[in-house]
């Protein structure tokens, strides 16, 4: 690096900033809260005790570090590659989404706040949230599209096991982007004592920040496990991009070794008709959804568009504002993958390594197949499997049929 | 150019009186009703109108805006349509007119030209409830630039710090919120109104309206002892969905403004 020039990715800026994308645009009732929370956060990571107590939680709690598996079954199939799987399946509840519960809440503590809401989508942040909210004797309200309770029911049974409370979104198009909606509005009624425990790596500053750093513990076990395996780092980086937490939480221990690429794959659905995907970076533009400036599916009247993806977790407008930075600058390449491949992928999986991926992570496992020709036979690849199929087995089962599966 | 709407606040306090704003939804249940109502609204009493202007993620709003606001997108209106129908509006009244939205909207059609072309329709002044002062350099400069006053919210939450940069950077008026939450009307007014108004006043020579909640008369009283003007939102866009008889609308919509001023005794 260049005596002055900023590191690019040392990023957000004091504005919440990532180049262009990102900032902070609430209603200003969110303004004070929002200062606190970044405020909170500022003093934690300056914190050792703060840093030591998420540590303990990681190992005692969560099962971290999850296993960089080898998929060797997997390689040989596509006959390119050694491929590692990093298993944040493997977390207690199931994704990676408990890394980023587990750092909230530690700082709803501090904040002195005894209630927590959250959004969920395919319901594994749902879960995570209700999970770290019983652990820690918090009330606990979770909001989830009508669509998505009807994909994810398991999920919704186990949130109501876990003590929280379960509150159906029936507006807009019932999936994620609604319950997000219905959060906020909750959260701006009832900020005295309330914290919004957000569940990616998108909203207002500093949620885009603070979830990337708690999910970075991602890649920087991976980095350690990877030389120990293999005495050298990674050339591919392969993760599903929703919002985009699982996939920074990967990619932001590598982005400054440059030999190192990195793909993130969104949902694309059905095919490239708006309302048909969740490819961002493909039919997207610039807009503000939810109080930050990213890519976004929108009609020409900046209305946000509806989206489909067969996976919960990926069926969302917009993407994490540092996402959109590093698609710009070309660090990171997007692509997309549709249903089919990515429930391919999911059967796939199962059959090669023992491992039933969640439809959000097959979608990674789908791109994967489909670049095998650009692999050497030697290139040392990581797919991010951000979480656990369990609770997608009955749609599939919908999908395919109940018999044997082909 | 005149201002209007700070000519207005001027108006009423050299009269001894408060601003009345209602506020409804452009396009709700379609762009040539509102083109009626709203200089309806101005025989009824209304010193100032908001126009919302809608959008699909409205997350400042309660449950009847936002089904005002589905209602209007139904029609897959532009921004271009709504314009049109504020000159159609302008040909009839001069009523200050404030429009009220969310930033993605504006940021799509590009803030630039749809400052100017709202000036040209003749809007007076927008409020953008996702734009904080600090994010609104930009939106800003254009709205100076076009001659349309910026109104920025002031919530409970706020700090003094944040009050000082809400009013150096607002226009026309200053609008404070009257409790933390989304719009929707209230059986009884927050208590937090008078000292957010007061916090606020002590920091800005600008007019202070209060709005979300109100929906009575005596609401509006109260909000009128301790500021210059009230705002009535969901109140008249949950009275428009009582009305049985589309071709009473008007009529019907008049007679409650007159009874939320105390210009009617008769409750319609």
């Amino acid at each position: 690096m260049s005596a002055g020039k900023a590191d690019p990715y040392d990023g957000p800026d004091e504005r919440g900033r990532f180049s262009d994308y990102g900032g902070r645009f609430v209603p200003e009732t969110l303004m004070g809260p929002l200062e606190e929370l970044e405020a909170a956060y500022k003093e934690a990571i300056r914190d050792p005790e703060f840093q030591e107590e998420l540590d303990v939680l990681f190992k005692t709690y969560a099962g971290r570090p999850t296993p960089l598996s080898p998929a060797r079954r997997l390689a040989a199939h596509i006959g390119k590659g050694r491929i590692y799987l990093k298993r944040e399946d493997l977390t207690h509840t199931g994704a990676h989404k408990i890394n980023n519960a587990l750092g909230q809440i530690l700082l709803a503590r501090r904040m002195g706040k005894n209630r927590i809401i959250a959004e969920t989508g395919a319901g594994q942040h749902g879960v995570a949230t209700a999970t770290v909210a019983a652990l820690f004797g918090m009330e606990c309200e979770i909001y989830m599209g009508t669509e998505d309770m009807r994909r994810q029911a398991l999920n919704v049974f186990r949130m109501r096991l876990l003590g929280a409370k379960v509150r159906p979104v029936d507006s807009g198009s019932c999936t994620l982007k609604d319950a997000i909606n219905e959060a906020l509005r909750d959260w701006v009624t009832n900020v005295a004592n309330t914290h919004y425990l957000l569940g990616s790596v998108l909203g207002a500053h500093p949620y885009p920040w603070m979830v990337r750093d708690f999910q970075s513990v991602i890649g920087r076990e991976v980095r350690e496990q990877i030389l120990k395996a293999e005495g050298r780092l990674p050339e591919l980086l392969v993760a599903c991009v929703g919002g985009g937490s699982n996939s920074i939480g990967l990619f932001y221990d590598f982005l400054r070794e440059p030999g190192i690429r990195m793909i993130g794959v969104e949902a694309g659905g059905r095919g490239p008709a708006l309302g048909d995907h969740a490819a961002r970076f493909e039919g997207g533009s610039k807009g503000v959804l939810q109080g930050t400036l990213s890519y976004v599916l929108q009609d020409e009247n900046g209305q946000i568009a509806g989206t489909h993806s067969v996976s919960a977790g990926l069926d969302y407008p917009s993407i994490g504002p540092e996402h959109a930075a590093l698609h710009d600058s070309g660090r990171v390449e997007y692509t997309s993958v549709k249903d089919a491949a990515a429930l391919e992928a999911f059967q796939l999986l199962s059959r090669m390594e023992g491992i039933i991926p969640a439809l959000e992570s097959s979608h990674a496992i789908a791109e994967l197949i489909r670049m095998a020709p650009d692999l050497e036979k030697d290139t040392l690849v990581i797919v991010n499997l951000s979480g656990r199929g369990d609770k997608d087995v009955n749609q599939v089962a919908d999908i395919l049929g109940q018999g044997d599966v082909k | 150019m005149v201002r209007r709407i700070g000519a207005k606040f001027q108006e009423l306090k050299a009269k001894g009186e408060k601003a009345f704003i209602p506020f409804i939804m452009a396009g709700d249940p379609d762009l040539e009703t509102t083109i009626r109502l709203v200089p309806e609204l101005e025989r009824s009493g209304s010193h100032i109108v908001e126009l919302g202007i809608p959008f699909s993620d409205p997350v400042a709003d309660g449950p009847t805006i936002q089904r005002a606001g589905a209602r209007a997108l139904r029609h897959g209106y532009s921004m271009a349509d709504y314009l049109k129908a504020i000159e159609a509006i302008r040909l009839k009244t001069s009523v200050p007119l404030l429009l009220f939205s969310y930033y993605n909207p504006i940021f799509r059609y590009g803030i630039d030209a749809l400052t100017r072309d709202a000036r040209l329709a003749g809007v007076d002044g927008i409020l953008v409830t996702d734009i904080t002062p600090e994010e609104s350099e930009e939106y800003r400069t254009c709205m100076e630039k076009h001659s349309l006053d910026p109104v920025f919210l002031a919530a409970p939450t706020s700090s003094a710090k944040r009050i000082e940069k809400i009013a150096a950077c607002s226009r026309g008026f200053i609008y404070v919120v009257s409790r933390a939450g989304v719009t929707g009307a209230q059986q009884q007014l927050s208590d937090t109104v008078g000292p957010t108004v007061q916090r606020v006043r002590k920091l800005t020579e600008l007019p202070v309206a209060v709005g979300f909640g109100i929906s009575h008369p005596d609401q509006v009283q109260a909000v009128w002892q301790v500021c210059d003007g009230a705002v009535v939102g969901s109140a008249i866009v949950g009275a428009m969905e009582n009305v049985k008889d589309p071709s009473r609308l008007l009529p019907e919509i008049g007679a409650f403004c007159k009874w939320l001023t105390g210009k009617n005794n008769s409750n319609s």
